[in-house]
């Protein structure tokens, strides 16, 4: 092996000695491949391991944590679910359309392996600005791609979220999110065991596509990504149905020992994965590989990624109750190879051995780095740019809230979510645009609410704490929609590891979220770590994202929007706490100010808890009639979006003169929700009672929404004048020329 | 049914069993499945693409997805499949069939409906819920309820734009087998039409959704007035039938 080779799969070459070591000799060119892919950083988390140890991934709820293909968790009578998130930031810059398409296609089957069927599917995503062509481009492509192949397999897309920031300019994030549902006796893992089982390949022939795709996902972009478009896979989701049914279908026979997604790195990475769980062997010979090219290598049949393909382990002598199942459903199912007892990956070509290594040393052996971290790097400078304006008068508050909800981050993302089929498979109940999405199970009775939440403004001014306020926001959506947050999952978005300062905010970040996900109880359960996020040495800013799931009882929902009038308005959790230092990450500070600065808003976790147990205990007692948390945009903008519902209900607001009415409009402290009740005093009794700040601010009313500050009249705006620059935003500027 | 007309006799009691067509790549076969046996109370069962019999069904519906992915033309590959065969016998004598979202596609592909469906105006999937208007109660899919009246179900597709020549589109109005249209036009539909009507009235395609509009959970319960006409429809038919037992 020449340095160049080894350096083209980028191994150090302290890596590659460390191979030469595990298998007493030079590997051979397809053990070459087959260590880079499962050493690189997408599939090893080599440079995370150390550091995602901190993580709480335990609870009452908790079937199965990290490191299988989803985590698990108890929702009672029986039945568990599967969930997830997972990146594809990489493969959506080079091609948006296919890029996104497989990265749903991707996360389904890490649930559906499971046995779980998936009924929800949500995603976060980051464009770099509008005003870019380039972007808008990568914005269509991206979303027709989720909605390609979610809407095709027949998977709600309930809801999500979606920023620009310049800094996803040359590395948008593509996080998809899938939650599925089954029986506690239904799980399945991805475990070759039993010595002499058949290893059945089953689904989509073998191409070229995609090879490398985990070690590219492990790399900066430089000038040639373009050149790397072969790397991208294609999807096609119709494919991906049939092999659920049929995967589903088959576990149903009691035939199938073990089963796992080829996903990143393909047959390599299912094989030795399911291996080294195991701890067996797996013998396979590429012969019987369905490939749909000619003279494959198996360095490309290994490295492959191409899609919808599955690796299962059966039990010897009932292969057939399995193929009969794949027949019907039209999929290829071969027996490859069968497990042995010596723990080692043994790939054949014909008879003729081409790779020999032990499972072990490629699942777990993997190097493992603490990598230096010093401060992290800051996103923006401490002060102001210059004193942040008086712009308290009612033009310019009216103005500029017309201009905040207009903006790109905090207008309607309808253009997006609508073509989303988000109402298959009628579990529904709150789709895109709430504050958390619910789906009901059918076979409990049971709901499920969920939410996706990241902040990078916030993490660009300090990861920990922006981190530790990404997990309180979410599970406020959570508990906003009456939900108790149980369980969640991350994604992990940062640029280049080996640099110091990048390193540094990766285990800012890190320490945050296990803080905080303490303080909620809610553990990680699994997710995934997309690190290099950088183009042409730029990298993005630190951008963890949360998937947290709760559960609820099935009922119509609490409503985000005021729905009658004459009901009292309640800031559940107080005005909140705010100075010019605190401000510098708002949304106001992006869009009116055009700056960032300072600190994210301070959080004090307990309080937040205990805001959220008041506004679960509000909705459950039957008080609240609509519940919306403030978040971007703070007090201002949640009253607006309170007010867009189909009732067309505003509110009239009393605000104290005191911080100044731009940091009290527009601050975005944590910890606070708007509840409209006929029932107030009950309302701040059960506040009182969790020792929260609850003020009663106002009153609903029709058709207008009007803010007052001692005599002063701050806004007064009818809600079809407010609404349509919020609702039409996004599609002008996505069709701007 | 909660009034009977004196003298007609009605076996509303008795559930009507409706068989739900799966093709490969179907994904609303179990929101049909469920709307009719767990939201209206009948028996529904599942016959799989490649029967050649339909059993012993009163009614079939052929349910949304991507049946064969939509490869080639939206429904182009599911009408050659061995099911579609009984499907033409079950409507030639009568049957009522039901076709919702890609299963209309399928009916109109099949040569069951009249026109085509073609990508939306806009050429984008959407998915939302559209008002429409029932123009005739006069079909074993709307006898329940009230001409004119106002009905929302969820849309969920991309190729919904209906379009046929000016012809067949002005015997469709004169024959008044136009059974919903849009109120407000989501997709370019020729004449805003939603769904339309056999010859014999007893084969329906439609693009909105009414199994998505069965259950007050998913906001709205205004699908269940057509399931419910079916539902009486095949009992005053079955009458006869059965009190010859």
């Amino acid at each position: 092996m020449t340095p160049q080779v080894i350096e083209t799969h980028q191994l150090t070459p302290a890596e590659y000695d460390k191979i030469v070591a595990l298998l007493g000799r030079e590997p051979t060119y397809t053990e070459l491949g087959i260590f880079s892919v499962m050493w690189s950083e997408h599939c090893s988390y080599k440079s995370s391991r150390l550091h995602l140890k901190k993580l709480p991934t335990r609870g009452q709820r908790v079937l199965q944590g990290p490191g299988e293909n989803a985590g698990i968790i108890d929702i009672g009578d029986g039945y568990a679910i599967a969930f997830k998130i997972e990146s594809h930031n990489h493969p959506s810059f080079i091609e948006p359309f296919q890029g996104a398409a497989t990265g749903v296609g991707g996360i389904l089957r890490d649930i559906f392996t499971m046995g779980a069927r998936p009924i929800a599917v949500m995603d976060a995503l980051r464009f770099g600005s509008l005003d870019v062509p380039r972007n808008r481009r990568i914005v269509e492509g991206v979303v027709s791609g989720i909605a390609h192949y979610g809407n095709c397999f027949g998977v709600p897309t309930i809801g999500g979220e979606c920023v620009f920031e310049e800094c996803y300019n040359g590395n948008p994030l593509v996080n998809v999110f899938a939650l599925g549902v089954f029986r506690h006796d239904q799980v399945f893992y991805g475990k070759a065991k039993g010595v002499g089982n058949p290893v059945i390949y089953v689904g989509a022939k073998t191409g070229r596509d995609g090879i490398h795709g985990a070690s590219m996902a492990s790399a900066e972009f430089t000038e040639e990504a373009k050149q790397k478009r072969p790397n991208v896979q294609v999807g096609d989701p119709f494919l991906e149905k049939l092999l659920l049914e049929a995967c589903l279908e088959a576990m149903q026979t009691g035939a199938i020992v073990g089963i796992q997604d080829m996903g990143a790195a393909g047959l390599t990475c299912s094989t030795c994965e399911m291996g080294s769980r195991a701890g067996t062997g797996i013998e396979i010979d590429l012969k019987h590989v369905p490939q749909r090219e000619t003279g494959m290598t198996p360095y490309e049949i290994m490295l492959s990624e191409s899609q919808e393909r599955m690796l299962l382990v059966a039990e010897a002598g009932r292969e057939e109750e399995v193929f009969r199942v794949f027949r019907k459903w039209g999929l290829d199912a071969v027996a490859i190879g069968h497990v042995t007892a010596d723990g080692i990956l043994r790939v054949k070509d014909h008879g003729q051995v081409v790779a020999e290594i032990p499972n072990r040393d490629l699942a777990d052996e993997a190097p493992l780095y603490d990598r230096p971290h010093s401060k992290p790097r800051r996103g923006a400078p401490m002060n102001p740019p210059q004193p942040v304006p008086n712009r308290a008068t009612r033009a310019a508050i009216e103005s500029d809230l017309a201009a905040l909800l207009g903006s790109a981050d905090i207008c309607s993302k309808r253009w997006i979510w609508e073509q989303y089929d988000y109402t298959v498979r009628t579990n529904t109940i709150a789709g895109p645009g709430a504050d958390a999405s619910i789906i009901r199970i059918k076979e409990t009775g049971t709901s499920i609410a969920m939410s996706l939440d990241g902040n990078g403004r916030f993490c660009a001014l300090d990861p920990r704490e922006g981190t530790k306020l990404i997990v309180a926001e979410c599970c406020r959506n959570l508990s906003t929609a009456g939900a108790l947050p149980v369980a969640a999952t991350n994604n992990l978005n940062f640029g280049n590891p080996e640099r110091p300062e990048i390193m540094a905010q990766i285990v800012e970040s890190i320490e945050g979220m296990a803080e905080a996900c303490q303080v909620f109880e809610t553990p990680i359960t699994g997710g995934n770590v997309s690190l290099y996020n950088e183009t042409l040495g730029e990298a993005i800013w630190p951008s963890p994202v949360m998937g947290i799931v709760g559960l609820l009882k099935t009922g119509q929902p609490t409503p985000m929007h005021f729905r009658n009038p004459d009901r009292a308005v309640i800031l559940l959790g107080g005005f909140g706490q705010t100075d010019e230092l605190h401000f510098g990450g708002t949304q106001y500070a992006k869009v009116i100010l055009k700056s960032l600065w300072g600190l994210p808003p301070a959080l004090d976790l307990d309080y937040e808890k205990r805001v959220q147990r008041a506004v679960r205990e509000i909705i459950e007692a039957g008080l609240a009639e609509s519940a919306h948390d403030l978040s971007d945009g703070g007090l201002a903008i949640a009253l607006a979006e309170s007010s867009f519902g189909p009732a067309g209900i505003g509110a009239r607001i009393a605000i104290p003169a005191q911080p100044r009415p731009e940091f009290l409009l527009f601050h975005e402290g944590p910890s606070r929700i708007l509840v409209s009740t006929s029932q107030p005093e009950n309302v701040l009794a059960i506040a009182a009672k969790n020792s929260v700040e609850a003020l009663a601010i106002g009153a609903t009313m029709k058709e207008r929404l009007r803010i007052d500050c001692g005599s002063d009249t701050l806004v007064d705006c009818d809600l079809a004048g407010l609404k349509r620059p919020w609702e039409t935003s996004l599609e002008r500027m996505l069709h701007q020329s | 049914m909660d009034v009977q007309e004196p003298g007609v006799l009605l076996q509303s009691n008795l559930p009507i069993k409706f068989g739900v067509v799966v093709f490969p790549g179907s994904n609303c076969d179990h929101d049909a499945w469920f709307a009719v046996s767990n939201n209206l109370g009948q028996k529904a069962e599942f016959i799989w693409h490649d029967a050649t019999s339909l059993g012993d069904v009163d009614a079939v519906i052929l349910p949304g997805g991507f049946a064969y992915g939509d490869y080639l033309r939206c429904g182009a590959i599911a009408k050659f499949s061995p099911v579609m065969q009984s499907v033409r016998k079950f409507a030639a004598s009568g049957g009522l069939v039901l076709g919702i979202c890609n299963g209309f596609q399928i009916l109109v592909e099949s040569g069951l409906l009249p026109g085509a469906l073609v990508r939306n105006r806009g050429l984008k999937f959407i998915c939302k819920p559209v008002p429409l208007r029932v123009e005739t109660t006069h079909s074993p899919f709307t006898a329940e309820a009230v001409k004119g009246q106002r009905l929302t179900f969820p849309i969920a597709h991309g190729e919904g734009c209906y379009i046929a020549d000016d012809r067949t589109l002005d015997q469709l109005e004169a024959e008044d087998r136009v059974v919903l249209r849009y109120l407000d036009n989501p997709n370019g539909s020729m004449r805003d039409i939603a769904g339309i009507l056999s010859e014999g009235r007893n084969v329906m395609g439609l693009m909105p959704h009414p199994e998505r509009a069965t259950d007050p959970l998913m906001g709205s319960t205004d699908g269940l007035v057509i399931f419910r006409s079916m539902v009486s429809a095949v009992a005053q038919v079955a009458v006869p039938v059965l009190s010859g037992r």
